[in-house]
Parts: structure tokens; sequence; C-alpha cells
């Protein structure tokens, strides 16, 4: 199964309108995908019965930089019967206000492992996933202020009145 | 800095509510962070029902220690410390992980002397026996069985003497680097490995007698936070886990990095001898295999060590690290078998001027094979979840990292 093959499986189900574009300069070639479908194109990617990407390696949130202004998830998918890989990519532009974060559908009704992954990825670079069932704080205290893998994080001096050297 | 927009307060506030709802109807128990049987500072929130635990929540992030904010500001030979620091029962399966992603990121994956790949499929190996060691001990002690503790223990402590032989430290080894190692073995190390098998091989029989057919063990076992393999690959369980619910899937074998192709070892799965498949028991006993089949590799990596990669005199483990390393822009996901289950680092390289990733994502096994707790921990006895737990055998320093 190769890459055309699955644009092809994904064109044919939801219209040319899915994949916004492709990276196939690296090692590992991407589909762009458009945010608004990405939870579809997962569950048609997991339970064809020529894809069965059954497995969500890894999902990180990225921040592209400070003058890039976007944000964006990536998902890393496996299939376990054919041992593939596939690397899915939306983004987002964001003007980085923390009353307005960038948001896409959560995954997680797709994979469950993505329920985690998309809790640390909104923990650590703000990035909301709109229908996450439990969109809490992971690896910071649930009363943290910021994000701290964004790019414009400034280091917090106080927690709780307490000095942070 | 004032957050107005409610939305991102929402799911705090529902968990607040079902905490406060629970307490007066039912009973909120903490189990740790404190706690011995939770292998570290995890904390679970445990709705009870007298005996009956109704409902988990995972509480972690007592040991985060920013490391992906620490990759993203160091190079990549400055990160290897770090990535010791994950998982810091199996630290040679991190860095070696690591520095592959990096090398073929840097495309100089296939240049790699075979003796430095074997040393370091060896050195891999025996850190994963020592943390299998570890898995197996403290389970034994979780349940209550004390004497497996002492024995493994005593026979890891082999295992740490020979690698802070070859590296210099204990458990932090920062021995795997870009390109090479630190230094070559020290001279010796092959014969006295091989001593260490030879001594090793009946101790696990004798362990392996202790505790896998133990009447007391079974009954606590068997049958026991049963993992179906699809719930299993759905959560991202991966590594013995998910070999325990009965798939044979270990990516040395599927991705065959390394020369993982090149040596003779088979992936052992849970059959559901003493039970059914996927219990604690079927995890515990894929462990116990695994030491046997890491054995194995480590005495065909003595072998080929002894024989046609013997060592010479002007053999130099560095000779192909880059002076610096700054790969092209691009992204790259590399995946490899750690010793709890499929360790991935995801980099960002975006300025190909540049020695600092933009940015850097681990996917710690023990992460995801935490997160199937709650679902498999349901309406079990308070005294069944430590079994569970234990047979998850996750390092805290990689949930949290």
């Amino acid at each position: 199964m190769n890459l055309e093959e699955i644009k092809a499986i994904l064109i044919l189900k939801f219209g040319e309108g899915v994949i916004v574009g492709e990276e196939t300069t690296g090692l590992q070639p991407a589909l762009l995908i458009n945010p608004d479908h990405i939870a579809d194109v997962c569950l048609e990617l997991r339970d064809n019965p020529k894809t069965y990407f059954d497995f969500l390696s890894c999902l990180s949130g990225v921040d592209y930089g400070i003058e890039a202004k976007r944000f964006g998830v990536v998902y890393h998918l496996a299939s376990i019967p054919y041992q593939t890989q596939l690397t899915l990519k939306v983004s987002k532009e964001n003007n980085r206000d923390l009353d307005d974060l960038p948001s896409f559908p959560t995954i997680s009704s797709v994979y469950h492992s993505a329920d985690w992954h998309e809790r640390e990825a909104f923990d650590m670079e703000g990035i909301f996933f709109e229908g996450h069932p439990d969109l809490r704080r992971i690896l910071m205290p649930d009363d943290w202020e910021g994000y701290p893998l964004r790019k414009d994080y400034k280091n917090a001096e106080f927690y709780k009145g307490i000095k942070i050297d | 800095m004032n957050i107005t927009n409610s939305k991102y307060e929402e799911a705090l506030e529902r968990y607040n509510k079902k905490i406060a709802e629970a307490s007066a109807q039912e009973m909120v128990l903490n189990m740790g962070p404190q706690h011995p049987s939770t292998h570290g500072v995890l904390r679970l929130e445990l709705i009870t029902d007298g005996e009956i635990v109704k409902e988990v929540i995972p509480h972690m992030g007592y040991l985060h220690r920013c490391f992906e904010k620490h990759a993203e500001s160091l190079t990549y030979q400055q990160t290897i410390p770090f990535t010791d620091r994950m998982d810091y029962l199996a630290s040679m399966n991190n860095s070696h992980i690591w520095t592959m992603g990096v090398e073929r990121m840097m495309g100089i994956d296939k240049d790699i002397p075979k003796r430095v790949e074997y040393i370091r499929v060896l050195v891999c190996e025996l850190n994963r026996i020592a943390s299998h060691l570890i898995a197996i001990g403290t389970y034994g002690i979780d349940i209550g069985a004390f004497t497996p503790f002492l024995w493994c223990f005593r026979d890891r402590e082999h295992i740490m003497g020979m690698l802070e032989w070859a590296s210099g430290s204990r458990m932090l080894y920062n021995y795997i680097w870009v390109g090479g190692l630190f230094y070559d073995l020290p001279v010796g190390f092959e014969e006295r490995c091989r001593e260490f098998v030879d001594y090793f091989k009946p101790k696990l029989t004798e362990l392996d007698e202790l505790l896998t057919n133990n009447q007391i063990f079974i009954s606590r076992t068997a049958n026991v936070g049963v993992l179906p393999m699809d719930v299993a690959i759905n959560y991202g369980c991966s590594g013995p886990m998910l070999r325990g619910s009965g798939l044979k899937w270990d990516l040395r074998r599927i991705d065959g990095y390394s020369v993982y192709p090149e040596l003779e070892f088979d992936v052992p799965i849970g059959k559901g001898e003493m039970g059914t498949v996927g219990d604690c028991w079927d995890r515990y006993k894929v462990r116990v295999d695994e030491i046997a089949q890491s054995l194995k590799i480590v005495e065909q990596c003595l072998d080929r060590l002894q024989k046609e990669l013997k060592r010479t005199p002007d053999f130099d483990p560095r000779a192909k690290m880059p002076r610096k390393i700054t790969p092209k822009v691009q992204d790259f996901y590399i995946r490899g078998e750690g010793a709890k289950g499929e360790l991935g680092f995801y980099f960002v390289h975006s300025d190909a001027r540049s020695e600092i990733p933009l940015r850097v994502k681990s996917r710690g096994p023990s992460f995801c094979n935490l997160s199937v707790l709650p679902a498999i921990a349901k309406d079990v006895m308070i005294a069944d979840l430590i079994a569970i737990i234990g047979s998850i055998d996750f390092v805290l320093g990689e949930v949290d990292r």
C-alpha cells in the first residue's frame, strides 16, 4: 500500500478537499489533511481492509515557531497486519492568544491511545481538541498557567506564592 | 494572565464535581504517590464501593523533568544523557534508539562499523535483562513473595557491575553516542560476560521454578487483569504487554533495525497457559521467556565479538562520529523496541545550519501502557489492582519524562 493508493482511497471517500498537500522530500512521506476531516480519515484508515492502520504510534503537538504563527498535530499510524507506517499532519494558523487556542477534532474515539497524547498536547502546547472526553492537564498541575512547550513561553517565577529557582 | 474562555476549564470542573459526588456516595481512596506498589510516584485515585474498585483515575507528572524542553534547547549529542533518565532501568535502549534516529536523519546509519553495532546490541540486551529482572522481582514483592526480589537484585548486580565497567556509571550510562560509542569495551569484558551468562542460566531456571508454577502466585495472577488483544492495540500498548495478549509484535523483528536481522531469537507470546490469554500471569511469563531470548542474543553477540569482529588495537569507536550534527530540514519518527515496548522519538528539524531540533516528542511505552489501566481495572478488588499495576511494569521516569 503506497501513498498514492492511500490518497486515492481518501479522495474517493471524502472528496478532493480532504488532502491539502503532501510532503515527500524527507525519509518519511506525510499527508497533510484538512483539519475538519481528521477524525473521519483516521476512522476510515483504521477500518478499511486495504489499509488497517489500527495502531496509533505517536501523536505530537507542534508549535512551528513565533514567526510562523502555526500550530500542528502530527499523527504516526502503524498497521499491524500490513506492517506499514503512515504520517498524517494537520495544522492551523493561530495568533497565540491564550483565550483562543488552536483547536482540532479529537481522534480519541478512534484510537483510545490518543486520549492521553491529546491531553499531553493540550497541557504542553495549548492545543485544544474538540469533543475530547476529559481534556485536563496531564503532566503539569491543574492550576498551572501557560503552556510550557510553546516557543513564546516565559518561565514561571512563582507557583502558589513559592519562588521557583 | 487571566484566561476568560471557560471552555478550557470545563473538563477540570467536571472532574472536580465527579470526585465531590463520589466522596458523598462511595469512597474515594488515594493510592500513592508515596506507595511502594505504585513503583514510583504515581497517584491513583480510586472510587471504591467496599473492596471493589469502580474507577481508577491516574494522576502523573510528579516526576516531570521537562525532557522535551531540554531536547529542544540542547544539541542532539547533549541530549543523550537526558534520554538515559527517561526509562532509567533500561538506559542503553533509550540512547540506542535516540542515536539511531539521529544517524538516520544524518544518513550515516549504514557507515557505523559492525563491531560498534554488535556492542550496542550486546549492552542493550544486557540492560533489557536487568530491566526485566526488576519487573519480575518487584512483581513478586507486590504479590507477597520476597525471595524472588532478592534473587533478581543479586543477579542484576552482575549486569550493573559489567555496564559500570564499560561506561563508568551504574545506571545512567551515556555510553552510546551518535556515530559510535563512548569507548570500546574494556579488555576482558567479553570473557567476563560469558562467565555471567554461564552463571545466570541455571539461576534463571531456579527463578522460573520459584514463581512460575507457584500455586499462590498463579491464584493471584491467572485470570486477573485480562487485556484482550484488540483493546491492547487500540490503547497503544506495546512490548511485553501486547505480546502477553498473544500478538507476535516485536519491533526488533518487524523493523529489523541495527544488527537484529542477523541474530537468531524467538518472540515469546502469552498463550493463556494458566488462565485466559492476556492475564497478568501471561505478561509475567513473557518477560521470563524474553530474558532467555536476550541471553541467546548476548551469546551470539559475544561469539562475533570474540571471533570475526575481534578487538584490534587501532579500532576507534569514535571514528565515524560527525563533528557537527546538522541534519537536513526534515521530520522523522524513529521507533524501536525498548525494554517496556515501542519507544519512539519524533524529531522536527527546521533549520539546516542548526544543531538543535525545533521539536522533539518522545513516545514512552510506559505512558501508553499505563493508559490502559482504567480500562482493565474496572470492578476488580483492590488487591487485584496491585497485581495489575505490577504486571504493566511501567517506569514513572518514562511516563512523566
